[in-house]
């Protein structure tokens, strides 16, 4: 027993450090909020269109029923990191084929119709949530944020932040071959 | 210098309110309440800040939408669950008992336990030791023998 208890500060020390390593993990997000919306149905929500665009507006009821998974990502064009995540989301839509549905968050209209013109608008269906009440909906923290909604109007997957950049493009590529929106390898 | 830190004191307790006189409701019964329930609920965006302290955009829509729910009639408690089934736990500055957050609960007493049990044990420990003087029961005897064959007899 006396030997024994000689050991109890080094397994304090191991726990510790263990506990401290595992927080110096630079992979480690603490911002990153777990999501209570994954494997669960998509909120109930109905935007119209953005004013003055073609774009149809959004609802719940458009993300039922699609051939396969779809991408809702929440933009706005006064978010940066939004301008830089805008041509994976575009190369997304005409390379892969995918279908985007988007939320504009917060945004003016004509500011909305102006940067999609400037940038190209590959959104088959775009809601304008002017008040931000349709985020809180969605569990939204800040823009941009990207869901990948099931056939059956599931969320599978959420991610926080830009879609941009090698890590975050593999990650977001990963979660749509496991929902079933690509097949593995197709996305070279 | 000096007048800058003065004037930035000044500021701080007005920095400490985030709520808006727009965003307050007329009944000041309803806005007490208000204040309590958003004291409890924790912004997403800026990390144990409650939404009642926190300029973010996401928090001022969190404090709106309180006061919405309240004007429509929620308990204070339907008010947190509504809030709650949106952003899960994580909103919540008291987290719930539950399966994952036992461990978190459990750790203090565990750990005050533990300690308190390698205390007792290491103290119960030094004791008996001081109580023994290091020498076998055989060498305590030899000792005594040693110690009456050399006392000079019959005193000085």
């Amino acid at each position: 027993m006396g030997r024994l208890l000689a050991f109890v500060p080094l397994a304090v020390a191991a726990i510790l450090g263990g506990f401290f390593l595992w927080g110096l993990n630079p992979d480690r997000d603490p911002n990153n909020i777990p999501s209570v919306l994954i494997s669960q149905p998509a909120p109930e929500f109905d935007l119209a269109a953005v004013d003055g665009l073609e774009t149809p507006g959004l609802s719940r009821a458009d993300l039922v029923g699609n051939p396969g998974p779809v991408i809702v990502n929440v933009f706005a064009s006064w978010c940066v990191p939004c301008r830089a995540e805008h041509g994976v989301l575009t190369q997304m839509v005409e390379k892969d084929g995918l279908t985007l549905f988007g939320i504009n968050y917060k945004d003016k209209p004509e500011d909305a119709t102006k940067w999609l013109a400037e940038l190209g608008n590959p959104y088959e269906r775009i809601g304008s949530d002017l008040s931000g009440r349709e985020g809180i909906e969605w569990g939204l923290s800040g823009v941009p944020e990207t869901f990948i909604v099931g056939s059956d109007g599931t969320v599978l997957f959420r991610y926080v932040g830009p879609v941009v950049g090698d890590a975050a493009i593999s990650t977001f590529t990963e979660a749509l071959v496991q929902a079933g929106a690509l097949i593995r390898g197709q996305n070279g | 210098m000096r007048n800058i830190t003065f004037a930035f004191l000044l500021l701080l307790p007005v920095m400490a309110i985030a709520v808006e006189p727009d965003e307050m409701l007329q009944d000041p019964a309803l806005e007490q309440r208000a204040r309590e329930i958003s004291k409890e609920l924790r912004c997403v965006v800026c990390q144990n800040q409650n939404i009642d302290s926190s300029n973010a955009g996401v928090a001022r829509d969190l404090r709106i939408l309180v006061r919405e729910r309240l004007v429509a009639g929620d308990s204070d408690k339907e008010v947190i669950a509504y809030i709650h089934a949106r952003y899960g736990d994580y909103v919540l500055m008291r987290p719930p008992l539950n399966r994952a957050t036992l461990a978190l609960w459990l750790a203090p007493f565990v750990l005050a336990l533990v300690s308190l049990l390698v205390g007792w044990t290491v103290i119960s420990k030094s004791r008996r030791k001081a109580a023994i003087s290091g020498f076998s029961v055989d060498e305590e005897a030899e000792i005594a023998r040693f110690v009456e064959t050399n006392t000079p007899k019959g005193g000085s």
